[in-house]
């Protein structure tokens, strides 16, 4: 283990736990500090190379997943998953999960009366390229009310679920559209201090964009990197 | 006016922002996840079987996870790990989700940065796993029971799983452990020894009459398991 190095800290973007405007913080975060702890051979180390096995073959196309198009804007999201040192992260699975075009998830306790859509699922996989590349073909979910507060509604979003290459490193995070007024106003987008709010607003593309098939916004999710302490001076 | 093809909007304070450029901060995964992330088997890391998704909460036709697809049978002890996810105000939490990290039972990851030569890794056998909570906020897997892996300096740690907890009302992955009542080196281990004294019970799980493992897991206030920084 001398040569290994440790993977950084939360860094100033990061949210508290607790964070009382999102009321379901408050019964559901530690109330007791972090216990610090040495990165060890188990936080240094994560699955790799076994994502078919473990996730299951890839599902990259979220509008192909059933026998007709689903309804609403049909997007592309694609970028890089790089760690801090702007390395690309390779060879690591991404899952993404999200609500349909009117807002709707299609899951039994989700009891919001907008229209299911039977073609849409919302969920999909895809495992990085060699230089950390990663694309979705979806459709732009649609905002929806929630109990947190009178008139709450989250602003339209797709959650991401990344493990990376450790256990230290895991991560699950949304990516938010450009210029929805609900970021602003949702707690759950709150908790991340500004500027580094503004970290989860992906950027439409011209680039990325696909003429007369789908707009295109562009990504990029930034892993723990590994700093410049060996494990063994942490201990 | 063949600029027009790739015109772009002026660029704003976003993702793409070289000021900003950072971690992605986290996020909860909401209550929704079910249909996005515990496959089928997810929980179970020695044979076949269902355990670790909710297939009942969204419709059948919508299931696109994986299934799961062992090799073959694993080397070790087969054991079941279980408990309670339980919030502030003692209430079972039915929209958590758990996750497990592991060494075989000679002690080796499945992971390219654990490249040790003395300790043999297990073909059938990755040690990651992903459980939804039930109703009753009980999680549950099924496993082998890890050997002893090197920490600090030249110490050795306790036989251990690495745990994270997700859900609606988390905002960020909580990490914890799961450690025996009888494992080898409790006393000695470097992690739990960082810990206070009265709280270390929080993190080791003991034996049930049927054979089974339990620890709770609680979120918050009496009994508050220990989370780690790592």
């Amino acid at each position: 283990m001398t040569d290994s190095l440790a993977y950084a800290h939360d860094d100033a973007g990061a949210p508290p736990s607790r964070f009382p405007d999102y009321r379901s913080t408050v019964l559901r975060s530690p109330s007791l500090p972090l216990v610090r702890i040495p990165q060890t051979l188990t936080e240094v180390t994560g699955p790799a190379g076994c994502w078919d096995r473990l996730m299951g073959s890839a599902l990259a196309d979220l509008t192909t997943q059933h026998e007709g198009a689903p309804l609403g804007q049909r997007i592309i999201v694609t970028g890089h998953v790089l760690d801090e040192a702007r390395r690309p992260v390779p060879h690591t699975v991404i899952e993404i999960w999200q609500a349909n075009a009117a807002g709707r998830y299609i899951h039994g306790k989700d009891q919001w009366d907008a229209p299911l859509d039977p073609h849409f699922t919302g969920a999909g996989r895809v495992v990085t390229d060699g230089e950390g590349r990663y694309r979705f073909v979806t459709i732009r979910p649609g905002a929806y009310p929630w109990g947190n507060h009178r008139n709450a509604w989250r602003p339209a979003h797709i959650h991401l679920s990344l493990l990376g290459p450790a256990y230290a490193t895991r991560l699950v995070t949304q990516l938010y559209f450009p210029d929805d007024p609900l970021i602003e106003i949702d707690p759950i987008a709150n908790a991340v201090p500004m500027p580094y709010r503004d970290r989860l607003v992906c950027r439409f593309d011209i680039g990325i964009t696909e003429p007369n098939w789908a707009l295109g916004y562009r990504f990029d999710i930034v892993l723990k990197g590994r700093d410049a302490t060996p494990l063994e001076e942490e201990a | 006016m063949s600029d027009l093809e790739s015109r772009n909007p002026a660029s704003r304070a976003d993702n793409q922002d070289a000021a900003l450029f950072g971690q992605t901060p986290s996020q909860t995964v909401g209550p929704f996840f079910h249909y996005g992330l515990p496959w089928k088997g997810g929980a179970d890391l020695i044979g076949k079987s269902d355990m670790g998704a909710r297939p009942e909460l969204f419709p059948e036709d919508h299931y696109v996870l994986n299934l799961s697809s062992p090799t073959g049978t694993p080397t070790g002890e087969a054991i079941e790990i279980a408990g309670r996810v339980l919030d502030g105000a003692g209430e079972a939490v039915p929209d958590a989700m758990i996750e497990i990290w592991q060494a075989n039972a000679a002690g080796r990851y499945a992971s390219p940065d654990d490249a040790r030569d003395e300790v043999a890794p297990d073909p059938h056998f990755v040690g990651f796993g992903r459980a939804s909570t039930g109703e009753d906020g009980v999680y549950r897997f099924r496993t082998i029971r890890p050997g002893r892996v090197p920490g600090p300096g030249n110490s050795l740690q306790a036989p251990h799983i690495a745990l994270s907890v997700f859900g609606r009302g988390v905002l960020k992955r909580l990490a914890t452990r799961l450690y025996f009542s009888d494992g080898e080196g409790n006393d000695f281990d470097p992690v739990l020894g960082l810990v206070p004294e009265e709280r270390r019970d929080t993190l080791i799980a003991t034996r049930r009459a049927d054979g089974s493992w339990w620890l709770d897991i609680i979120l918050s206030g009496e009994g508050e398991t220990v989370f780690f920084d790592l």
